[in-house]
């Protein structure tokens, strides 16, 4: 795969027709032709045609750690935003503390932001969110920022060698959320420069041998700073 | 109301020096406002807008809510200064009825069963102004749809014909639509030709309606072609291996 030419697909472009390929992600099917139905980049398989999106709201799985921020204190719980189409619920019985009744505010209030985990998604797209995870819980420091979802697996690397390569060289506690949000805690400086490094990889996600350039780019800085 | 203004001269050029089936030019931008999700600045002959698209988000208030699939909100506006007297700011019937026929026909492209219970706002405002801006916004709505990253079965797209001295042309200037004597405003899906609207002000013979509706269908694919490139310029360098 490592030399294929990617091509990018905009809305309604033909990709093949259903004898050939089965259509994947992103496509749909109309009189035998495959269609791609969102802006992305073509990822042919050999019998499947993917598009992978470009940008886009977040599409949520179940098992995905995401960071949410509370939009509001129900009676039964709380309704989080997580960056997806809807709001999500977190219910007074997925968080690890003993919450009485009536006394929802006191634990979470408008405005906080949680590490959660995806309970469920139904078929109505109502989704539910958990705390009761392994280090799941309310963010008090650091800071977060939005990056676009589709990038998100790039932030992250093939089995967390990027976000591992950042955190070596800058000494950062870093979480990716699969929602686009990035917490990141540290000094001054070093938050700054991870900002910058996953700008570049924003920018230049789909090309290849970008974390050899990131390395380079962090090993660069480094020399800067002693 | 018949005229007198001559529209057209001996050498059948139109006031602007087009033929009968000329567009105007067209300028079209992807991705031009940080903030949105998606956006499209779009400038076609005298007409300036400029799209946003936001979503899909929760739709609020709750009891607009479809529990089967998203609304599509577009809100077409004109800027107080887009015209030459100054129009009065804020939604009146002309813009309120060209947001309605403009939401249902971005809804039959987006594929709306995606999400449900959630809103797509498309907000179109006009900055400049001359003749066919509900046909520009549309066309910008497309582009910015598509750059939003917003499933869809195709990237809309409109155009107007219109009859003025007896003659059936394509795209009407400013002065053929207040002295011509038809204005045919249409929008389709290029990929499968289907209508997604279509309004007519003023009078045509059934001949003259098919002529003018064909024109429009041919005036429509090659604004496609425009807007298709739009999109692919804007997102070619993401590709670029150094």
């Amino acid at each position: 795969m490592a030399n294929e030419k990617r091509r990018i697909a905009y809305p309604s472009q033909i990709l093949g027709d259903t004898k050939s390929k089965r259509a994947g992600r992103g496509t749909f099917i109309e009189k035998d032709k495959i269609y791609a139905e969102k802006l992305g980049i073509v990822n042919s398989q050999t019998d499947y045609i993917n598009v992978v999106p470009l940008k886009g709201r977040y599409d949520p799985i179940v098992g995905d750690f995401v960071i949410g921020i509370v939009e509001e204190a129900l009676s039964s719980g709380w309704l989080v935003d997580i960056n997806a189409p809807s709001p999500a619920l977190l219910h007074v019985n997925e968080v690890p503390w003993n919450v009485e009744f009536g006394d929802n505010e006191k634990y979470l209030n408008h405005g906080d932001a949680i590490m959660a985990k995806i309970l469920q998604v139904d078929e109505s797209k109502k989704l539910q969110i958990t705390l009761n995870d392994r280090n799941l819980y309310k963010i008090k420091d650091g800071h977060i920022i939005d990056v676009e979802p589709s990038r998100v697996p790039r932030i992250i690397g093939k089995k967390g060698s990027m976000i591992a390569l950042i955190k070596k060289y800058t000494q950062c506690r870093i979480f990716v959320g699969q929602n686009g949000r990035i917490w990141i805690d540290g000094t001054i400086d070093s938050i700054d420069k991870v900002l910058r490094v996953i700008n570049k990889i924003e920018n230049e996600a789909v090309t290849f041998g970008l974390t050899d350039r990131v390395e380079e780019l962090l090993k660069k800085d480094a020399k800067d700073v002693r | 109301m018949k005229s007198d203004m001559v529209l057209i001269d001996d050498k059948g050029k139109r006031l602007d020096g087009r033929g009968f089936e000329d567009l105007r030019d067209i300028k079209i931008e992807a991705g031009v406002l940080h903030r949105a999700d998606g956006s499209c600045y779009l400038e076609w002959g005298g007409n300036k807008v400029f799209v946003a698209v936001y979503g899909p988000r929760e739709a609020i208030p709750r009891h607009i809510q479809n529990p089967l699939r998203a609304i599509v909100n577009a809100r077409y506006n004109m800027a107080a200064f887009s015209v030459e007297d100054r129009k009065r700011p804020g939604p009146d019937r002309r813009s309120r009825e060209i947001s309605k026929v403009i939401s249902e026909a971005l809804e039959k492209v987006v594929l709306t069963e995606q999400f449900p219970r959630a809103a797509i706002d498309v907000n179109i405002e006009v900055l400049d102004a001359e003749a066919g801006t509900r046909c520009a916004g549309l066309t910008a709505a497309g582009v910015a749809l598509a750059d939003a990253g917003i499933p869809m079965t195709d990237i809309p797209v409109a155009c107007a014909t219109g009859k003025i001295n007896g003659h059936v042309v394509l795209d009407l200037g400013k002065e053929e639509d207040n002295f011509g004597e038809a204005d045919l405003p249409i929008a389709i899906s290029p990929r499968t030709k289907e209508v997604l609207l279509l309004q007519m002000d003023g009078h045509l013979t059934l001949d003259e309606f098919n002529k003018a509706f064909d024109l429009a269908i041919k005036g429509c694919l090659s604004i496609s072609e425009l807007q298709k490139k739009a999109i692919l310029e804007k997102y070619k360098t993401v590709l670029e291996v150094e």
